[in-house]
């Protein structure tokens, strides 16, 4: 991936859109042509590999299909932090006429490679994280009340579930002190990925 | 604060996917591996057999060893049987603590083994091998297919696989009751292996079978099976907990397991088995094989059914013939044998093709004749049983057909789509379909299949537009969290109710609000424990792994792309694992997306050498004959050169392959080669081969 977009920063970097591709023909020699396609086709299979592989993971019975509601597990699991909304419009994009409940791989193929290729729904930075959570830290104290994070979460933005909320409440709440300790808690999830 | 409040949605609900993610990929490793192992064992039990068939005995020891290893399995006359494996002698001493039985068993004998067990105590050698000898009483009265009604007993319960694992056992008898007149229970196989508890799982089914026959079912599993048992820890297991008597309790389990039932049919309507069906599988034939005759279900494969008369005559000529061919302490008397002519030189090469195949076709007939005998335990003879055996109607079998049969039924797993394939994963037993599942049904007006044999997450599937059910019994079967296990009732509605357990006593007591922290932790514990097995197994593929990646290296930098580093992986270990999901854990440094691979495998290998492992699955098999050292590095030495050269080890190997039609990669055995070869001179010597033996034993 990352060689992709190196070459297209270092050869193109007028080159924002697909559109301009006959422009590029037109400018630059067939031999940076084919180089150009031969990395985005490798990084293109790459990225497929990715994505069949995911997929596989939650494709139970080997149909090349998954249940709908395991495709924002799929998304994020590839890297991805879509909002729910964003992900509803990519769900739009890979279900069938009249939804089954059910995703097929060749419609899922295309349109995630997309989103890989266009590094859509980049993650959050630590930083950008850690001012979200002190936004809803009005007094600037460094910990939120148990009450006013449950009321931002479940009210505002993309509600949680009840169950969502105390999942999250279960690991980023000081039980002695009924407060989340959002710097503490950042850290903790951080190390935990890696 | 809307902004921060999405941005905070947002970023945890990733995080909790990717825990999901890593959970289903910690599953599918552990599933992997464990259908790989078992794959590799049957291939390399077929291997061993193959080999000693066709193997030339130069002198009656050798002689002596190709009747112990082929035959040594097989079920003794009864009268040896009783003798060897005599319990009445057996003093049990007043300073015994444990439950002492009495026959015939009375329910307060049961609730006194489970009230020890729970107490760890073990109970005396001499009642479990009174035990074993009563349960095998019982059970060869009983036909192959049990037939359970509703309407004696209200309700029936099924349990699947437990696996040794006695805690699981206790939660179901807690939950639902232990058996009684008012309570059937049915027990569908794999009851062994695992599990550190498989012994006591067997006293107490046997036990309660024993008291109440009429409503305590059982079910043959593939792992009610010697050779099964002999890699997945139950004989390992029994031969600790007995250290004097443990080969004669196995000896008997052996003669018990052959005589479980195989399958068991609710009113008519539901049909219970261990693993499944395959589009031959015939209930008529099950019905009447004779199914004690498949000690253990590995063997028999390469058996052509021969003439049965022909055979029968030269048994009569022979009556002088030492009927106990199975002893493990008296050598037979083989004067039958046909003595095999001098070898001709080996410089002529195609001479001494020939005149190997021409000795081995008559070992091949004079082993297939013993065997035949040793398995025909209850036939002396006699002039009137070789009448009996002539005059036979009603259509019969070959005995590859009814081999089959069984195979089928204890290792068959369902599939998504239709048809009927080879179950390579396993290596026995096939893939079905959601048609051969219709099919069966209809041909036998049933209602729907339960069966086990497949661990799942939640205790019990459906599968097949729910006419198959699959129930298992064995909670954290992988790992603590992995799994629940599950027991499914039946009334007279034949409709299932499914009651769910864990038998662990953290997940009991959890909190909702704990739930998610204790997930993470058992998450990451269990996945720990998946990637180290995976870790191992890459290991013992080392020299192949090398190969691998150095086709993608033609410059021999040193380096391949992650990328290939995947397919390769995948293409020596077939695995089917999302392995590009997995790197992060399995390759710590990269170097702008390029991995050095040798350094990897070093790495790797400095993790591994504090365990001294080597291919212990394909090890084992070889370590079980290891009173016969000598006679297997002779067998593979063909050229009697006193080293097992590379060349040598391939040229069995490829001999197999084409005879056997199966598919067996260089790589695996190359492995196994170089690990053994310790000064990597390119040949082992017997002492290598000695060293090998020494360190499997270590690991035990």
């Amino acid at each position: 991936m990352a060689n992709l977009v190196d070459v297209r920063a270092l050869m193109f970097p007028w080159m924002q859109d697909e559109e301009s591709q006959p422009r590029l023909r037109a400018s630059l020699g067939p031999r940076l042509l084919c180089l150009y396609r031969w990395h985005h086709d490798r990084a293109v299979a790459e990225i497929e590999k990715k994505i069949i592989e995911a997929f596989e993971v939650f494709d139970h019975e080997c149909h090349k299909t998954v249940d709908v509601r395991e495709v924002g597990s799929i998304v994020r699991s590839l890297g991805c932090f879509p909002t729910e909304a964003e992900l509803h419009e990519l769900l739009a994009k890979v279900e069938e006429e009249e939804p089954t409940g059910y995703i097929h791989l060749e419609k899922f193929l295309p349109v995630m490679t997309k989103v890989l290729l266009d590094r859509r729904y980049r993650p959050i930075p630590e930083d950008v994280l850690l001012h979200a959570f002190e936004a809803l830290d009005e007094n600037k104290c460094g910990y939120i009340t148990k009450e006013e994070l449950v009321k931002y979460l479940t009210e505002e933005g993309e509600p949680f579930t009840q169950e969502e909320m105390e999942d999250m409440l279960s690991t980023a709440l000081d039980p002695e002190t009924n407060t989340v300790r959002y710097r503490d808690y950042i850290s903790m999830m951080i190390v935990d990925e890696s | 604060a809307f902004k921060a409040a999405i941005l905070i949605q947002q970023w945890y609900r990733r995080y909790v996917a990717r825990l999901e993610m890593r959970r289903r990929c910690t599953w599918r490793i552990f599933q992997s591996i464990e259908y790989a192992c078992e794959q590799d064992q049957i291939k390399l039990h077929n291997f061993f057999s193959y080999l000693i068939e066709h193997f030339t005995p130069s002198s009656s020891k050798e002689r002596d060893f190709i009747s112990r290893m082929f035959i040594s399995g097989e079920s003794f006359k009864e009268a040896e049987l009783e003798k060897y494996c005599d319990y009445e002698s057996m003093e049990v001493p007043d300073s015994y603590t444990g439950p002492r039985l009495s026959f015939p068993l009375l329910p307060d004998h049961a609730t006194a083994l489970l009230e020890a067990f729970k107490q760890k105590q073990q109970l005396h050698a001499r009642y479990v091998l009174n035990l074993l000898h009563e349960t095998r009483k019982h059970l060869k009265q009983l036909p192959n297919i049990s037939h359970v009604s509703t309407c004696y007993s209200e309700e029936v319960t099924v349990c699947g696989d437990l696996h040794g694992q006695l805690d699981d056992l206790f939660l179901i008898f807690y939950k639902n009751g232990l058996p009684s007149p008012s309570k059937s229970y049915v027990f569908n196989g794999d009851f062994v292996d695992r599990g550190k508890q498989s012994l006591e799982i067997l006293i107490v089914l046997f036990t309660f079978l024993l008291i109440y026959p009429k409503e305590v079912h059982l079910n043959r599993g593939n792992h009610e099976d010697h050779m099964v048992n002999l890699r997945y820890g139950f004989t390992k297991e029994v031969m600790q907990k007995y250290k004097v008597h443990g080969k004669k309790i196995l000896k008997m389990i052996q003669n018990v397991f052959c005589w479980l039932p195989l399958a068991t049919l609710i009113d008519q309507k539901v049909l219970i088995i261990h693993g499944g069906i395959s589009d031959t599988t015939d209930l008529d034939m099950l019905e009447k094989i004779h199914r004690n005759k498949f000690i253990s279900v590995l063997r028999g494969k390469k058996r052509k059914e021969s003439n049965r008369n022909v055979e029968i005559q030269e048994i009569n000529g022979e009556s002088k013939v030492e009927a106990d061919p199975a002893g493990n302490e008296a050598a037979p008397s083989l004067s039958s044998q046909p003595q095999p002519a001098q070898a001709p030189s080996m410089a002529n090469r195609l001479e001494f093709s020939k005149w190997v195949r021409q000795t081995v076709q008559e070992q091949i007939e004079w082993c297939r004749r013993l065997a035949d005998i040793s398995e025909s335990e209850e036939e002396e003879l006699t002039s009137s049983s070789v009448v009996s055996l002539t005059d036979l109607d009603g259509p019969r079998w070959t005995r590859q057909e009814e081999w089959k049969q069984i195979l089928d039924i204890l290792w068959s797993d369902p599939m998504p789509q239709e048809g009927c394939i080879v179950n390579t994963v396993r290596g026995g037993g096939c893939y079905f379909g959601p048609d051969v599942t219709g099919k069966i049904l209809e041909k036998y007006n049933l209602q729907f299949l339960i069966r086990s044999h497949e661990c799942k997450p939640e205790g019990y599937e459906f599968c097949h537009n729910r006419k198959v059910l699959t129930i298992f019994s064995a909670s954290n079967y992988y790992e603590i969290g992995s799994n629940r296990g599950a027991y499914v009732k039946l009334g007279p509605d034949l409709v299932p109710h499914f009651v769910q357990y864990q038998a662990n006593k953290m997940a009991h007591t959890l909190t909702m609000t704990q739930r998610q922290g204790f997930l993470v932790a058992l998450i990451s514990r269990v996945e720990e424990s998946a990637f180290r097995a995976l870790r191992e197994k890459l290991f013992a593929h080392t020299s192949a792994l090398i190969s691998a990646f150095k086709a993608y290296d033609k410059d021999n930098t040193g380096r391949i792309t992650l990328s290939n580093w995947a397919t390769a992986v995948e293409s020596v270990l077939h695995l089917g694992l999302p392995w590009r999901m997995l790197r992060p854990q399995l390759v710590r440094s990269t170097a702008d997306g390029m991995l050095e691979y040798k350094s990897w495998l070093d790495d790797l290998a400095m993790e591994q050498r504090s365990q001294e492992h080597i291919q212990s699955s394909l090890l084992e098999v070889i370590y079980r004959n290891r009173s016969n050292l000598e006679t297997i590095f002779r067998i593979i030495d063909r050229d009697h050169s006193g080293l097992i050269s590379f060349e040598e080890f391939h040229q069995t190997w490829k001999l197999f392959s084409s005879h056997m039609n199966i598919e067996l990669t260089d790589d695996g055995i190359n492995d196994l080669v170089r690990s053994i070869d310790f000064n990597k001179d390119g040949n082992i010597d017997f002492n290598e081969f000695l060293e090998a033996f020494r360190l499997v034993k270590q690991s035990q």
